[in-house]
């Protein structure tokens, strides 16, 4: 029985541990700490040759300690060294650094790549693993050009033993992930599908992984693995629990293999040949008769192994949705499990059955289960159970029981987890729409939503019931009569003074014949909550004002007199002071006539998708969605009216549709941003009369993406840069990598390397919206003098990205001389319809063409001599924006590009550079002297170089990042 | 994640079973294992090890074995939150892997589970301290299992056997 004992073999390792434990203090252990690197810093810095087992030693402690979270900046060559012991343990700890610290030296990869190389070639399969899990681990590009022609032979070759072949497939694997251009199986394909059929269960483990991939990659190319796994599936599924010795699990016979197969399965479509086919199905019904025997042992992991099969095979099962009797037996297996006591289980078949719902064949199955799911969201502990719930109810629901379940939902809400309200509101409010059968329920529905989570209910939410009750006028009185008296109560949410406002306004008159809603009681009811409001709902009360004079003149005096107020007409809020000042006005001078028609009732709405269904799939990212609102009856119904749904703004007179009356007011001059915003992303900022600044901001703040996007958003121009592209710029000046750009809707990152005067960008789109973007496209220009300094080279992306995806562009840079703008990215693509439009800078510097120089004291001096003259040198003194921490110093000088020189500067708080910059004209050569004043929190920067501008502009990049 | 090519292969569509990081943390969030299958830098790290911590430390033993992370809870640059973390306590140690959320929980969560029993094994009743001391053959017993994110080899016999082998390897 194998067994270790503490720290086993090296001593001073176990003792540097325990002392590292036993200090009683941060400032102890750094203490120990630093004492440790200086002595192994001497060591390694001795005369004296150290042999392999103190190299092994010392290099297992500077792991230790870089685990602990502290910087190592020293030791790779030592542990370089290490691989090419002949040694087990020195190797293994050689290569456990290596994979730890990856470092992009390029002098130390082309060693470790020439020791894994000779490792490989060595033919002693301990070595061949060390070398293998390395590249695994690492999976750099570099390790890809080198071994990826190597591997699959490793893999498939006959002699190869068979671990060795373990870690080769899922070496490949991680070289195929990451550089899949490089990865070329051709000859070998045959070769790897057929490991389906190793005798080694545990080479079939390991290349399933690989071959899934593939296939997901490929599928035509390795069809043949679907009846080779699933002969290999039926002779697992078929055997006695003790037939495959290591490989049964408590009782279950290869439990991830078998799922790996059933995974590796859901890459295809159901096999066309009938023999496999019944096969397939026999081996899913045994799987599926498995979960009805007794238990074969007590113990958790039994039952655990059993389950992870045939939640797997229920995957499948959903995967094909074309065999009504096993989706039927999967839909009755979860439903037991809906009350079993283990939650894990309880949890796994809501979320399975979830996907079940969506079927046609088992869906009517799954409504069977209603209670029990109702009673998991009203008793569950684990409020990811109660989500779990939350999301069958909502994709089991149709015609038939859309009443229940927003009832059960609604009354959920009151006691729901706040993490999860605003989702649960979306639900609801698309449930009651889609299936409402009579639109009081929906009404009456969405009001309840408001009363009980009003805080949740987004403006989606009562932008939408407005637009509903717009549009059919069969439940405009009943909306009107409902909102009165929803009005009543002594306390109403923001957002029922919202609705109720605007649907009184439109509508008050539908009410307004019985004596307990006449118009005046309305209008004092509004008013009521006037002072309770925020500045939008005000402004909005207002426009229903004005509506009011309109549907009943016997209020105009009233009204008159409220607008006319101090707190109204000289309101510190331009926005109400501007509506008080119009509507006066213009209940003032313009005649009934012109008053109908600037106050006329809105227009129905032309129909579009649910700006809610849109905002739960933001939610709930792609796939979540499964019910969708495509029912293209109820579309018909709801669309009442023609597409005018932009002009009937009362006060906010658009902008590109001048109309008398407005111009009379001088609106035009006073309120320039009302119309003119375009309002892709709400649905109702346009027609709405709240259309002044915060209006508009609020409607457009909610989908994010607008308010970041330049107003420009509908040109098909480039937009201009982005006001914070200079400082996105900034953060790429020492960095290479990151994340250059992101709003709600896409992400932009960036890889990029440099090599002289030459570099690649990988730019990294993702599609952050479950919705694809078309018309996708990206270009990188130069504007001006840039052309002629700078060469840029790319190719054109995919226009299509999908929901959840991400694409990718190289972009190859070669730097012809000296230079300071940046180039320019843009990206255009539409999103449901809008075009968006984004310029951005590309971080492409000057700095990142520098070579460093190493140089000594004496060097150092004698050229900064020489660049003596004024124009030579650029400087800057500035004030610290971030701390002035060391260590963060020297990572951002080294960021920059230059070598840091140590023991130059007489003042060790100094810091020295030297670089060179490459470029296809000339080279430019580049000191940098760096000084801090921790006291003052102050830097000076002082950049020699031959070049005035190129002094000049590294010091203006550097200045900005400290 | 944003940048590493890895995460191209791991667009909704393709099926790739992947774990993207496995964990080990005691109580107090100490770090006893972190063997990362994705590129993260260093912050991105720390953030995910204190996050891990705080949303696993919370649950007890009426939850579930999973954590599907939403958005914003943890790392922005993890922003596409399709994946979970499934873990186990065992008394003062949790194991945590983070895999796809299309990913099958029980068979990571037995993944965990045949770990801990080839740890326990090897260890001779392992504890907090055996993985504190023997840090690096920790990592041998994980890439003899795990490797490239997969699971390479579920058979404690097969495992111990070589890790027998490789122990009395000089």
């Amino acid at each position: 029985m194998p067994a270790v004992s503490k720290g086993d073999g090296m001593r001073g390792l176990a003792v540097f541990i325990s002392d590292i434990r036993n200090c009683k203090s941060k400032e102890a252990e750094i203490k120990r700490i630093n004492k440790e690197l200086a002595n192994i810093r001497s060591k390694f810095k001795g005369d004296k040759a150290l042999d392999g087992y103190s190299k092994k030693k010392y290099v297992c402690k500077l792991l230790f300690i870089f685990l602990l979270g502290h910087d190592i900046d020293f030791g790779h060559m030592e542990a370089v060294n290490l691989l090419s012991s002949n040694k087990y343990t020195e190797k293994q700890i050689g290569y456990l650094f290596i994979s730890v610290l990856v470092n992009s030296n390029s002098e130390l990869i082309r060693l470790i790549n020439n020791a894994i190389k000779n490792d490989l070639s060595s033919r002693n399969p301990t070595f061949m693993c060390l070398a293998l899990h390395c590249i695994a681990n690492v999976g750099s590009r570099e390790m890809a050009e080198a071994f990826a022609g190597e591997i699959p032979r490793i893999l498939v070759a006959g002699d190869t033993m068979d671990s060795v072949k373990q870690s080769a497939a899922l070496c490949l694997l991680r070289l195929y992930k990451a550089s899949p251009d490089l990865v070329l199986m051709g000859e070998w394909t045959s070769r790897v599908v057929h490991l389906l059929n190793d005798q080694h269960m545990g080479v079939v483990t390991a290349a399933i992984s690989l071959i899934t991939c593939l296939s997901s990659k490929n599928p035509d190319e390795f069809k043949t693995c679907v009846s080779l796994a699933v002969s290999r599936l039926s002779r697992i599924v078929s055997s006695a629990s003790t037939d495959l010795q290591d490989y049964t699990y408590y009782f279950v016979p290869a439990p991830w293999l078998s799922c790996k197969l059933l995974r590796l399965l859901q890459c295809y479509p159901p096999p066309e040949d009938g023999a496999v086919k019944g096969r397939l199905v026999e081996c899913l019904e045994t799987i599926l008769n498995k979960a009805q025997e007794p238990p074969k042992s007590k113990k958790v992991q039994h039952s655990n192994a059993k389950n992870a099969i045939l939640f797997e095979a229920i995957s499948l099962i959903i995967h094909y949705d074309s065999e009504p009797n096993l989706l039927v037996r999967a839909c009755n297996q979860l439903g037991q499990f809906l009350q079993h006591r283990e939650t894990n289980l309880r949890y796994l078949a809501l979320e399975s059955m979830c996907t079940l719902a969506s079927s046609e064949f088992s869906h009517e199955a799954v409504k069977t289960h209603i209670e029990t799911v109702i009673n998991a969201l009203k008793t569950e502990r684990d409020v990811s159970v109660r989500q779990r719930a939350a999301d069958l109810l909502y994709a089991m629901c149709d015609r038939s029981n859309a009443k229940q379940i927003v009832a059960e939902m609604l009354s959920y809400l009151e006691t729901a987890d706040y993490s999860i309200r605003e989702e649960m509101v979306l639900k609801v409010a698309i449930l009651a729409e889609k299936y409402a059968v009579d639109y009081s329920w929906y009404v009456d529905t969405i009001l309840n939503l408001i009363r009980i989570a009003g805080d949740y209910v987004s403006e989606e939410v009562w932008y939408r019931v407005i637009q509903i009750v717009i549009n059919r006028d069969d439940v405009q009185g009943y909306a009107a009569k409902t909102v009165f008296e929803a009005l009543q109560a002594p306390a109403c949410h923001e957002n029922m003074v919202k609705v109720g406002g605007y649907i009184l306004g439109e509508f008050g008159n539908l009410i307004a014949g019985d004596p307990r809603s006449s118009p005046l009681v309305q209008f004092n009811l509004l008013h009521s909550k006037f002072h309770l409001c925020s500045v939008p709902t005000r402004a909005l009360l207002l426009s229903a004002y004005i509506k009011f004079i309109n549907l009943f003149p016997e209020t105009k005096a009233t009204i008159q007199e409220v607008l006319r107020s101090d707190s109204q007409i000289r309101n510190s809020d331009v926005e109400l002071q501007q509506r008080a000042v119009e509507y006066l006005k213009l209940s003032s001078i313009a005649s009934t006539d012109v008053l109908a028609t600037v106050l006329e009732e809105m227009p129905p709405f032309p129909e579009r998708e649910s700006s809610i269904l849109a905002k739960l799939k933001k939610k709930k990212g792609p796939g979540a969605v499964t019910v969708e609102l495509e029912d293209g009856k109820e579309r018909g119904e709801l669309n009442g009216g023609g597409d005018r749904g932009g002009d009937a703004a009362i006060a906010a007179s658009n902008a590109s549709t001048p109309s008398p009356s407005a111009d009379l007011l001088g609106l035009r001059s006073t309120a320039p941003v009302s119309g003119t915003t375009p309002s892709a992303g709400s649905l109702l900022v346009d027609v709405f009369s709240e259309a002044g600044p915060s209006a508009t901001s609020a409607g457009v703040n909610d989908d994010g993406f607008l308010s970041s996007a330049p107003p420009t958003v509908a040109s098909e121009d480039p937009a201009p840069p982005l006001p914070e592209s200079d400082e996105l710029l900034n953060k790429f000046v020492c960095k290479n990598n990151g994340v250059l750009f992101e709003n709600q809707l896409l992400q932009i990152g960036i890889k990029s390397e440099y090599r002289q005067n030459l570099g690649r960008m990988y730019l990294f789109y993702g599609n952050k919206t479950s919705v694809q973007f078309v018309s996708f496209n990206t270009t990188v220009s130069c504007p001006g003098e840039l052309q002629s300094q700078l060469n840029v080279q790319t190719k054109t992306v995919e226009p299509l990205v999908e929901g959840g995806a991400q694409v990718q562009q190289v972009i190859n840079i070669e730097c012809l001389t000296d230079f300071i703008d940046a180039p320019l990215l843009n990206i255009k693509f539409r999103y449901g319809g809008a075009l968006q439009n984004i310029s951005l800078k590309l971080p492409v510097t000057i700095n990142k063409f520098f070579q460093p120089t190493e140089m000594a004291a004496a060097d150092f001096f004698q050229r900064w001599k020489q660049l003596s003259q004024p124009q030579q040198e650029a400087q800057k003194i500035f004030k610290a924006s971030h701390g002035m921490d060391t260590e963060v110093l020297k990572a951002k000088l080294l960021g920059l590009g230059t070598a840091l020189l140590e023991n130059v500067d007489p003042n060790p708080e100094n810091y020295v550079c030297a670089g060179v910059i490459q470029t296809k004209a000339q080279q430019v050569g580049c000191l940098l002297r760096l000084e801090p004043n921790a006291q003052a929190q102050m830097y000076r920067l002082t950049l020699r170089s031959s070049k005035d501008t190129v002094s000049q502009r590294v010091c203006d990049l550097l200045a900005e990042q400290f | 994640m944003y940048i590493s090519h890895s995460s191209l292969s791991l667009l909704p569509s393709a099926p790739a079973i992947q774990i993207r990081f496995i964990l080990i943390q005691n109580r107090a969030g100490k770090t006893r294992l972190a063997k990362w299958y994705m590129q993260f830098d260093d912050d991105e790290k720390q953030k995910l090890i204190e996050e891990v911590h705080a949303v696993v430390t919370v649950r007890d033993a009426k939850h579930t074995n999973f954590v599907e992370v939403r958005q914003k809870d943890l790392l922005d640059a993890m922003s596409f939150r399709n994946f979970k973390i499934i873990y186990r306590r065992y008394a003062g140690l949790y194991f945590c892997i983070c895999v796809d959320v299309t990913d099958n929980n029980l068979a990571y969560l037995e993944g965990i589970h045949n770990f801990v029993e080839v740890l326990n094994e090897y260890f001779h009743n392992v504890c907090e301290l055996d993985l504190v001391f023997n840090f690096y053959k920790v990592y041998t017993v994980v890439d003899e299992m795990f490797l490239a994110g997969e699971i390479r080899e579920t058979s404690q016999t097969k495992v111990l056997k070589q890790l027998l082998m490789l122990q009395s390897l000089e």
